[in-house]
């Protein structure tokens, strides 16, 4: 055997060498480690921006004791939590153990790409739990593809919150949708900068609270699996909501969500507001409202249909399927959820999903007596789903939106509804595609 | 075992050829070992380049070419360049956006120019005050993006904002402003001329100083006025540093993302009025979760940019030639 002695062997590194050098460096860099969480690590919530992450966390110490583990919990705004878990999951990152989701927006697809953890063993199993005891509605939301894979915390309807003061002469609330649509037009002064009605208009943020307009007018997203947004119903409700805004709403309407659409009311700037309900302390609050004695809460106007609202999940929580501290997460979870928990954060002012905590009129003593009404009312009356039942939410709100949009500028409503309901057959056929997972 | 060693001869100053072992295998020399010492040099900034540019770009390419959707580690397929017909054939998102990209960076850029040579002029010679003057000239540049979008969506709200008020003051009947879908777009090109000015203003300022005085003295002294002086002595001169800057706002310009998200939301609004390449890309990936053809979307954007930095740096070339 021959071999060549080289000198200084340690500086001789070729093209290809060092290439390998590096591929294997990077290699060992992106590798995962070992796949056990530190004794000392602590549980990791990621959690959106809402009164109920704030409620939580002030409860944490009782739950570090129980589990003998920090819990450390960063709250992000709606859209930031949306591209976090993008980002992160994508690279299967393990530094989220329980996440806050939109079960109706995000869950297909997080359940889809193998994000969330099944948590249908650990919520059945547990008889302490009581996995029965949430509505109907809610949990049925909280299962995808047979899996129970989060669950739920904070319910959500739509509240007509009104001015108590303006509409005295009018017999106080409207019980109608035709009577709101009268009492707007009568109220509304704009070129004076007094709107009749305020309300979300922007063509994907605007769907969600639309939803209570089309279920009351008799209508529905989807029509035994086909697009039912060309349905005489849904196109009324397109044109009622659209004369609503575009006649008694504010300019600029069509730029308008939550956060454009709720100042305008608490500034006493309109008359009605239809939104959801779990913002109503917003009114109540001197710092921020000039409406707080004069504001009052209502179920929500019946339509052709009767008074048909939504009545869902807004958010729930999950388990990070990378996660490492997968036993400790769902005490989290339990904990969170359980009844005692629930009813606690109820009586705070935070509507939960239980049906024995809803039972309990204790729970409700915190909320205005008008409001609790109406929750309960909408609650009884609710549909559980505020958005197109699909795998791709986003697209499906951005194509039932267009025709929201086009009644609010004032434009021809059923041409433009019959060109998306066109568009929206075709996006079903496809997402169902994508639904066999 | 016979063991070789190498042999090193010297044929002349500074030079070594090699020996070749019995096997016939060239042996490495001390200077050739030595010389790839360099390689282990550069390798940080080689890994760095590598994993934050050249991997995420070769990463895309290869996104753009799958169906990949949902996820992008969850399985998908080679679909070769369907991604890029879809994007090419769209004519309700893709081509409007490229449009509004377009339209934006060209209104933008061009009003920027011309007030910031504008106030580059003024501020050429040493007047009282120009201290404060520049600094209160830069704040725009100090905030971020999302911050001014916040503030001008303040100062704009149709109900609650200031602008109308004041408007009312003159006369000006209530403006919707960036609620409006035709005014969204010159809205936001209005708010961008507001914050990068100032920037050209520096870097035109910064060229003008550099001039020499005598050709324009010359000038003066044949009797030509000022708007001569400025149109065939300065702005000649001047051109390099005007492409120079050209190219680095345009860039710039068109990747503008923030301040139109932070205004106008995803979509870039409920008729897609501000929705450019960038703001449609980011909806694809994170509302749709369509990666290959967001990938698509972005891999055709950077090839476009890339042809506007090719051509400008041609034109500033041969300018300077």
């Amino acid at each position: 055997m021959t071999q060549a002695i080289r000198p200084r062997r340690a500086l001789e590194l070729s093209r290809r060498s060092f290439g390998v050098l590096a591929a294997a460096s990077v290699l060992a860099a992106c590798s995962r480690g070992p796949q056990t969480a530190s004794p000392n690590a602590p549980l990791r919530v990621l959690a959106i921006n809402h009164v109920w992450t704030q409620a939580i966390s002030r409860y944490l110490p009782e739950l570090e004791e129980r589990i003998g583990r920090r819990v450390t919990m960063r709250m992000l705004t709606a859209d930031q939590l949306t591209s976090s878990f993008n980002v992160k999951l994508n690279a299967s990152a393990t530094d989220i153990d329980v996440m806050t989701i939109r079960p109706l927006q995000d869950q297909m697809m997080f359940a889809r790409n193998g994000w969330i953890a099944d948590l249908t063993d650990r919520v059945e199993d547990d008889a302490d739990y009581r996995w029965t005891d949430f509505q109907d509605a809610p949990r049925e939301r909280s299962i995808t593809a047979g899996a129970a894979v989060s669950v739920p915390v904070v319910t959500e309807r739509p509240a007509l919150y009104y001015r108590k003061d303006l509409l005295q002469d009018f017999g106080g609330a409207p019980a109608t949708l035709d009577d709101m649509l009268d009492i707007a037009l009568e109220l509304q002064r704009r070129t004076e900068g007094f709107f009749g009605f305020v309300g979300r208009g922007q063509r994907s943020g605007a769907v969600t609270q639309w939803s209570s307009f089309l279920y009351s007018f008799g209508g529905d997203f989807t029509v035994d699996g086909r697009s039912g947004i060309g349905s005489p119903e849904a196109v009324a409700a397109y044109q009622y909501y659209g004369r609503l805004l575009h006649d008694a709403g504010p300019p600029g309407a069509t730029n308008m969500s939550l956060e454009q659409a709720m100042p305008i009311f608490a500034q006493g700037k309109a008359a009605m507001y239809v939104d959801a309900d779990a913002i109503y302390s917003n009114f109540l609050d001197d710092s921020i409202s000039t409406v707080t004695d004069t504001v009052g809460f209502a179920p929500f106007p019946a339509g052709q249909a009767g008074s048909v609202p939504h009545n869902i999940p807004s958010w729930s929580l999950a388990v990070n399927e990378f996660s490492l501290l997968r036993d400790d997460s769902w005490e989290f979870v339990r904990w969170a959820s359980s009844p005692e928990m629930v009813a606690r954060l109820q009586s705070e002012g935070i509507p939960g999903a239980r049906q024995s905590v809803w039972d309990d009129p204790a729970t409700l003593a915190s909320f205005p007596a008008d409001l609790a009404e109406a929750m309960r009312v909408n609650a009884a009356n609710g549909v559980g789903h505020d958005r197109p039942e699909v795998m791709q939410v986003g697209r499906a709100r951005d194509i039932v939106g267009r025709p929201l949009v086009s009644g609010i500028v004032g434009e021809d409503v059923a041409s433009v509804a019959a060109d998306a309901d066109a568009e929206f057959n075709d996006f079903l056929v496809r997402d169902n595609r994508q639904q066999e997972f | 075992m016979t063991t070789t060693t190498t042999a090193r001869a010297a044929t002349g100053p500074g030079k070594s050829t090699r020996a070749a072992a019995p096997s016939g295998k060239p042996f490495v020399t001390f200077e050739q070992a030595n010389r790839r010492l360099k390689w282990a040099l550069l390798a940080p900034a080689l890994g760095f380049v590598g994993l934050m540019i050249a991997f995420p770009l070769v990463f895309t390419i290869n996104l753009s070419l799958t169906d990949a959707f949902g996820a992008v580690n969850a399985g998908s397929s080679y679909v070769g360049l369907q991604n890029f017909t879809d994007a090419l054939t769209d004519t309700r998102r893709f081509w409007p956006a490229v449009g509004r990209t377009v339209t934006f960076t060209l209104g933008a850029v061009v009003l920027e120019t011309v007030l910031g040579l504008a106030l580059a002029m003024l501020m050429r010679k040493a007047f009282r005050g120009m201290e404060i003057v520049r600094t209160i000239l830069m704040v725009p540049l100090l905030a971020t993006p999302v911050a001014i979008g916040i503030l001008w969506m303040l100062i704009l709200d149709p109900t609650n904002g200031i602008a109308n008020h004041l408007l009312g003051f003159v006369g000006i009947p209530p403006q919707e402003f960036l609620g409006s879908v035709s005014q969204s777009l010159p809205t936001l090109m209005l708010i961008d001329v507001w914050q990068w000015t100032p920037m050209m203003t520096v870097l035109l300022l910064a060229g003008l100083t550099t001039l020499p005085e005598e050709p324009e003295e010359a000038a003066r002294v044949d009797g030509a006025n000022a708007w001569q002086r400025f149109v065939h002595i300065i702005l000649p001169m001047l051109r390099t540093t005007i492409l120079t800057a050209l190219v680095l706002r345009g860039v710039d310009a068109l990747k503008t993302f923030d301040l139109i998200y932070a205004t106008k939301g995803p979509g870039g609004g409920s008729d897609f009025e501000a929705e450019t390449l960038n703001v449609y890309a980011y909806g694809l990936t994170f509302d749709y979760q369509e990666y290959g053809l967001a990938s698509a979307v972005l891999v055709l954007f950077t090839l476009f940019i890339v042809a506007i930095v090719v051509v400008l740096r041609r034109r500033t070339e041969r300018s300077a030639s």
